[in-house]
């Protein structure tokens, strides 16, 4: 396999509400301090490749629209994941080690806060038998936080804990869109939204856009000093038969840590794309990161834009590699209810 | 120049009318419904699906033999709305869950009502309460509630 | 033998989803100067392209289009085509023209509707002007004008409006 890294990098800073900016004008800031920090431009990137969700939008192939924000003129190389920009990141990675480009250029974006986010995610599902009842994500995360909880694979008093790291983990990303500390007495008295989750299980509602660059060995030097090189990835889904799935277990996650044979490796650091704080003791249980420094960076807890939050774990593994000098590093992305599908990134940095 | 004044806003609404294809397993699973019977398609191991699979997950065997479960089942798990949302379809507080109908080795999606958050925990019996008119659909199944 | 008694072989799957549309930065913009009735484009700072209706940002350069450019309602047709298909819940008549309007000073064109006219004349260059709605319905929307009609003036070569690398 060609050697690939990541070279750079960049976040918008998560918004409640992008209010007067449309998804253009998110994503010009991020792709225009990348291409500043590295000091090249869209003609030194092979390939392009977005993560974002027309429906966030309102309208089919509205995806289109956001290439208005990057120079394809003369004419790109392009494609579009209608999915967390993670996977635009793995078709990019498909592209370099394929031989069809050397760099390529990955931005996710996404606003949840024109349209009704619960609404638009529950018609992703089965639509014969899953989307006509209408079940928002919270509700649908919550059925696997009950089935974790009743067989002790994870605790209250575990999920408390995660939300309270999280908020003191915030300070650590500016761009994060909550700060604000909590204490044990403002969660217990906490509305359930669907129980057993209450509102400080789930993340925020945040607008907002992310953008990477990757390239293999040959140009990754050009770009930095210090590429992060993405030692493993790989990525599986269930079956979207959720009454025929195990909650308790995650099948993909087991098959992914076998074939990027993560038991032999010490983590320095995580991210989890975990929107919902029981995922976070569940997702360390199975991967083994009890004593691992976990998201950081927060978490999606503390800002989620959708489509990017993914990539963002990816992101922050990275730039936690990079500013203080750690070698190996996890990121998780996920898509689909109950952690369906996901996506494991293993980053190494190379004395 | 302050964001309010520059802020233009609509309301719009998205709307489509699809009408899916159902194939003949699911044909057979919808025209149940509408006679308040519901079926699971059951795999050459033995294992039943309901509601009725095309495909057996694991093994991915084309499932045609249809029999018949439930309409009472155990809750594998539930989660409670106290507050339902402008989109879900009960409007008094009400429970989403996973229900394994009796005969049925996986369990169906749909709504528990008709009863208080005190009533429900893992393995609680509930069976099926059934709409009105019939659009031979998951919804004719209104929803679940307390078996008797 | 009724239609109920024929086994279904669909499902029904009707979506329905309601947003809260906000028109970003340049939009904005351009559409609170419709409301006045004045068409503002949005030149690119480095090649000097005018976009209307704007994005906001340039594909040949890949930067934010931040300089206003008035441009007047006139223009030609760069292109059209003849409809015989009505629009729904639109009470014009067909057959009507729908045609990409290239107005005075614009490097890119937009589709309106033209009337007023002997279709059988329409051709590409032809001189056309906006024939807007009475004052006291404009909104924030290119719907203030209600098409496009010609005027007498000479035709344009339209090979005269390909791009110019300033």
């Amino acid at each position: 396999m060609k050697r690939v890294a990541i070279v750079g990098y960049a976040q918008h800073p998560i918004l409640k509400n992008a209010g007067a900016l449309n998804e253009v004008e998110l994503i010009m800031p991020v792709v225009h301090q990348l291409f500043n920090d590295l000091g090249i431009s869209q003609k030194d990137i092979d390939f392009t490749c977005s993560g974002s969700c027309d429906y966030l939008q309102g309208a089919a192939f509205a995806f289109v629209e956001g290439l208005s924000a990057i120079q394809t003129n003369p004419p790109i190389k392009e494609s579009h994941v209608e999915m967390d920009a993670a996977w635009a990141m793995y078709e990019s990675m498909l592209k370099i080690q394929m031989g069809d480009a050397e760099t390529a250029l990955i931005y996710g974006f996404g606003k949840s806060s024109p349209g009704d986010l619960d609404a638009i995610i529950s018609l992703q599902m089965d639509p014969y038998y899953i989307s006509p009842l209408w079940p928002d994500r919270v509700s649908l995360a919550a059925l696997q936080a009950r089935v974790l909880l009743n067989q002790n694979i994870i605790s209250q008093e575990q999920m408390l804990a995660t939300v309270m790291e999280a908020r003191a983990n915030s300070k650590n990303n500016k761009n994060a869109l909550i700060t604000d500390l909590i204490d044990e007495s403002d969660y217990l008295n906490n509305p359930m939204v669907s129980s057993p989750l209450n509102k400080l299980d789930c993340p925020p509602i945040s607008d907002g856009s992310s953008a990477m660059i990757i390239a293999s060995e040959e140009k990754a030097y050009e770009f930095t000093d210090h590429p992060i090189w993405i030692e493993g990835i790989d990525h599986r889904i269930e079956s979207s038969n959720l009454g025929s799935r195990n909650l308790a277990t995650s099948n993909t996650l087991q098959a992914s840590i076998k074939q990027l044979n993560l038991k032999n490796i010490k983590f320095d650091v995580a991210e989890l794309h975990t929107q919902f704080s029981h995922e976070v003791p569940f997702l360390k249980f199975l991967l083994n990161l009890q004593d691992v420094p976990t998201n950081l960076s927060g978490g999606p807890l503390v800002g989620n834009v959708m489509m990017c939050a993914g990539l963002d774990a990816v992101g922050k593994t990275y730039e936690s590699l990079k500013e203080n000098q750690l070698t190996h590093g996890l990121a998780h992305a996920t898509s689909g209810p109950c952690l369906q599908h996901n996506m494991l990134v293993h980053l190494e940095a190379k004395k | 120049m302050s964001d309010s004044k520059d802020l233009l806003r609509a309301p719009f609404e998205l709307a489509y009318n699809y009408k899916r294809s159902s194939g003949p397993v699911m044909s057979e699973f919808f025209e149940a419904l509408g006679q308040q019977k519901i079926l699971g398609t059951k795999s050459r191991a033995g294992k039943v699906f309901s509601p009725a699979a095309e495909f057996d997950p694991e093994t991915h065997e084309s499932l045609k033999e249809m029999v018949e479960v439930g309409p009472g089942g155990s809750v594998e798990s539930f989660s409670w709305i106290e507050a339902p949302q402008n989109h879900h379809l009960i409007k008094d507080p009400f429970a989403f869950a996973l229900i394994k109908l009796d005969g049925a080795d996986s369990s169906m999606l749909h709504m528990i009502a008709d009863c208080n958050e005190a009533d429900l925990s893992i393995g609680t019996r509930v069976t099926a309460a059934w709409s009105e008119t019939s659009d031979k659909r998951i919804t004719d199944i209104k929803f679940f509630t307390l078996e008797k | 033998m009724s239609a109920e008694d024929t086994p279904k072989d669909y499902s029904e799957s009707p979506i329905n989803l309601e947003y809260f549309y906000t028109a970003g930065s340049a939009t904005t913009r351009f559409l609170n100067q419709v409301k006045e009735g004045n068409i503002v484009g949005q030149g690119c700072p480095k090649c000097k392209a005018v976009y209307v209706p704007p994005r906001g940002s340039c594909p040949r350069c890949g930067v934010a289009t931040d300089i206003e450019v008035p441009l007047t309602d006139k223009g030609c047709i760069e292109s059209f085509t003849v409809v015989h298909i009505p629009i729904p819940g639109n009470p014009i008549v067909p057959p009507y023209v729908c045609a990409m309007i290239r107005l005075d000073g614009a490097n890119i064109s937009f589709l309106h509707l033209i009337q007023d006219i002997d279709i059988k004349k329409i051709r590409i260059g032809m001189r056309i002007q906006a024939v807007w709605k009475p004052k006291e319905e404009w909104t924030h929307s290119l719907e203030n004008i209600k098409w496009f009609a010609p005027i007498d003036e000479p035709d344009v070569d339209v090979a005269t409006l390909r791009f110019q690398e300033s």
